[in-house]
């Protein structure tokens, strides 16, 4: 008898030791996944925070002028970023105290010689492989920390290539992501949650919300080119289009996750408050939203956070465009990061490899910034009952 | 009270700020081609930096998609250029027509090569045309050559006993790609319409068989994998699987030609002297459309124009060949420009011969 209950002691211990075995393996795969993508990004995005630059005599005068080439002097010509020298005609233009003068300073080099300073694949030619070496000797190439990479948009010269625009189209469309989503979205929650009578219209309307929050985000793109511009005639590219259309998608995340922190507040305490003679309308704004806010914000930081890093919505209202120019206002052709980030990965060009990495780095550190600040929010200010 | 009513008023007013806006425009706008769009982005970008103009703003659509928005209509909501790595079909022409757009320039840049691309380990191969159709045609002549059946070709040396014991495995673009379409014209089409086993079942039936006029089916089982838009993916493949062959631009193969080599064609490399002289036989023209009567609407598209078909740019030492467009000939670049300055037309006749 005795050895029967044995036995079936260590079959339940050795079947208890597996199955944490298996989670235990699935939680390091997960881990290794992890580390294995940071490692990659990290070691292949770092590069792209430093940039070769020479130290070259600029001519401002009337031949530069001319031919913006003739600005620095013949051997440097083909090692200088071109996109530097062409912007230096205007440049005199607009300093015309500058002409005649010449300026020694440190200017942008040409990709090629980016990587080949980083030991990176190349297509220097031999010969200004030893002009660099020689450079190098004289301390004229350096590579200096890479700001071009956050003031410049983007640019089909890699070492001219910045996140600048996307970031700024980034941000116009979260800005209106979050004007039209929130407010819409709460009120939904609210007035479902709070106001509504439980009949079949509500039940309806509240399997459709659940059912919006999981349908391919691509539709939401769709729907947002049929609503917002060819209805509305919102500009294609614009911030405005990518906002709105982001803010639909977001709409029923911001819905569910509201209704779930209202019905989290206990009903003791709308009773006392109705005890106490208040209103429904003064209930609630006085007493239900203040104490769901924490679950409210958290669940719209989540919602945001999705919308930042969503590129399919983005593609078929244009979006994924060519922008070098950050945009003025809402109504201009912006792109924003993540379909930045799909460009330059599509690019032939090997440089833009590490760049692509950098920004992908930034997009992570951003979104990881919000979602720590939604777990910060929970913890601090969550009411527990 | 008032907080909430200031909240809805705030977004009433957005919403209805955009209402019937976008008739000005200060930008330039131009969709299509994802094979031109690296050109047209890097002559926009030029052109955004060394002028006081805005720098357009691209869209990469595919070809058919730039020309679906292009032919829209002619109002100011729709683009002002079109990127194409194919010519514009007559049907698209018709639809421009219907939509008002009837003033349209072509203008051709130069050529692009579609490379037979792999690893740089293996052996140097040359493959024909007809190797390269039945590796990867859905329907083949059998060995009599008498009639169709499915694609039994699983290695090189089935196909011809001089090519090596290597399983057949391409990586190409999908569908959606002109890529695809240029390789599918370039490489089946132009063979199979004067291969009386594909062209006598058109003939017996042409309702039914239509598909065999000009037969272009690639084989789904497998054997060419379709592997999305981006080629520096199908570039990561052939490093990972050497007996793999990759289909793509050739810019991509000069860019990566420390790791990647290109087959010859009919013992032709894929150079840009033979691409741009015809040797290769696997190049297409790159175009864009203009919609003329936006010139003087928009402020800067003539200049852009221009800036695109200078010599600086599109010229055999230009800008534009150090990133892989392959220049034309001169008597085709200055008629080109003719064209050009002089806004000769688009005409139904231009695009029917050929």
């Amino acid at each position: 008898m005795s050895l029967h209950v044995n036995q079936q002691m260590k079959r339940r211990y050795a079947a208890e030791k597996r199955f944490k075995a298996y989670a235990i393996t699935a939680l390091t795969l997960a881990g290794a996944f992890l580390i294995f993508f940071f490692a990659d990004m990290i070691s292949k995005g770092l590069p792209a925070l430093q940039q070769a630059e020479i130290l070259v005599d600029v001519h401002y005068n009337d031949s530069s002028m001319q031919n913006y080439k003739k600005a620095v002097d013949k051997p440097l010509r083909r090692i200088v970023s071109r996109g530097y020298l062409r912007t230096l005609p205007l440049y005199m233009e607009d300093h015309p105290e500058l002409m005649g003068t010449n300026e020694s300073r440190w200017v942008l080099a040409t990709a090629d010689v980016d990587q080949y300073l980083k030991g990176k694949p190349h297509r220097l030619k031999s010969k200004y492989q030893k002009q660099i070496d020689g450079l190098l000797k004289a301390e004229k190439v350096r590579l200096a920390f890479n700001t071009g990479f956050f003031t410049r948009g983007d640019s089909k010269m890699a070492e001219l290539a910045g996140i600048r625009s996307a970031v700024i189209g980034s941000i116009y469309v979260l800005f209106l992501t979050m004007i039209f989503a929130l407010p819409i979205g709460v009120m939904t929650a609210v007035y479902l949650e709070e106001f509504a009578p439980d009949n079949r219209l509500t039940q309806i309307i509240e399997v459709n919300i659940n059912n919006l929050a999981a349908i391919p985000s691509i539709l939401f793109g769709l729907l947002g080119l049929a609503i917002f511009i060819n209805f509305f005639g919102a500009p294609r590219s614009s911030a405005l289009a990518g906002g709105l259309t982001l803010a639909l998608m977001t709409l029923p995340i911001v819905i569910i996750t509201t209704r779930a922190a209202l019905q989290a507040v206990p009903d003791s305490i709308r009773e006392a408050a109705f005890g106490l003679g208040a209103s429904r309308w003064q209930t609630v704004w006085h007493h239900v939203l203040p104490l769901a806010m924490p679950g409210i914000l958290t669940g719209s930081i989540i919602g945001l956070a999705q919308a930042m890093g969503e590129t399919a919505p983005l593609l078929i209202v244009g979006m994924m465009a060519y922008v070098p120019d950050a945009p003025g206002n809402i109504m201009e052709a912006a792109t924003v990061l993540p379909a930045q980030i799909y460009t330059w990965a599509g690019e032939s060009i090997r440089a833009y490899e590490e760049r692509t990495a950098a920004a992908i780095l930034v997009l992570l550190s951003v979104l990881l910034s919000l979602n720590t600040m939604a777990v910060y929010l929970r913890k601090h200010f969550e009411k527990r009952w | 009270m008032k907080k909430q009513h200031a909240i809805l008023m705030a977004a009433t007013f957005l919403g209805l700020a955009f209402v019937g806006q976008a008739e000005a425009r200060d930008q330039i706008r131009i969709v299509g081609s994802s094979t031109v769009y690296p050109f047209a982005s890097y002559t926009a970008e030029e052109f955004g930096q060394t002028t006081r103009y805005k720098t357009p703003v691209i869209e990469s659509t595919g070809s058919g998609g730039g020309m679906k928005l292009f032919c829209a209509g002619d109002s100011m909501d729709t683009p002002d250029i079109t990127n194409a790595s194919r010519r514009m079909k007559a049907k698209e022409f018709k639809l421009c027509a219907k939509n008002g757009v009837n003033d349209i320039t072509e203008v051709v840049i130069g050529y692009d090569g579609i490379v037979i691309a792999q690893s740089k380990g293996n052996d140097n191969i040359n493959l024909t045309r007809k190797e390269i159709l039945l590796a990867v045609a859905a329907e083949v002549p059998n060995k009599d050559g008498s009639k169709l059946v499915p694609n039994p070709y699983k290695y090189w040396n089935q196909i011809n006993a001089n090519l090596p014991h290597r399983p057949i495995l391409f990586y190409g673009p999908p569908t959606s790609s002109g890529t695809r379409d240029a390789f599918a014209d370039l490489v089946m089409k132009k063979l199979t319409k004067k291969m009386d086993v594909y062209t006598s079942l058109y003939k017996a039936d042409k309702m039914k068989n239509k598909a065999y006029k000009k037969y272009k089916t690639i084989r789904q089982d497998g054997v060419y994998v379709p592997s999305g838009e981006n080629d520096n993916l199908i570039v990561q493949k052939l490093l990972k699987d050497k007996s793999a062959f990759g289909i793509f631009g050739y810019s991509f193969l000069e860019e990566n030609s420390d790791r990647i080599k290109g087959a010859t064609v009919e013992g032709v490399t894929a150079e840009p002297e033979n691409i741009s002289s015809g040797k290769y036989p696997v190049s297409r023209s790159l175009f864009f459309y203009t919609k003329n009567s936006h010139a003087s609407k928009v402020p800067g598209m003539n200049d852009y124009v221009s800036l695109f078909i200078n010599e600086q740019m599109i010229g055999e030492e230009g800008n534009l060949s150090e990133i892989g467009l392959i220049p034309l000939p001169k008597a085709d670049r200055n008629a080109t420009r003719h064209r050009v300055v002089k806004h000769i037309k688009l005409t139904a006749e231009d695009l029917k011969k050929k």
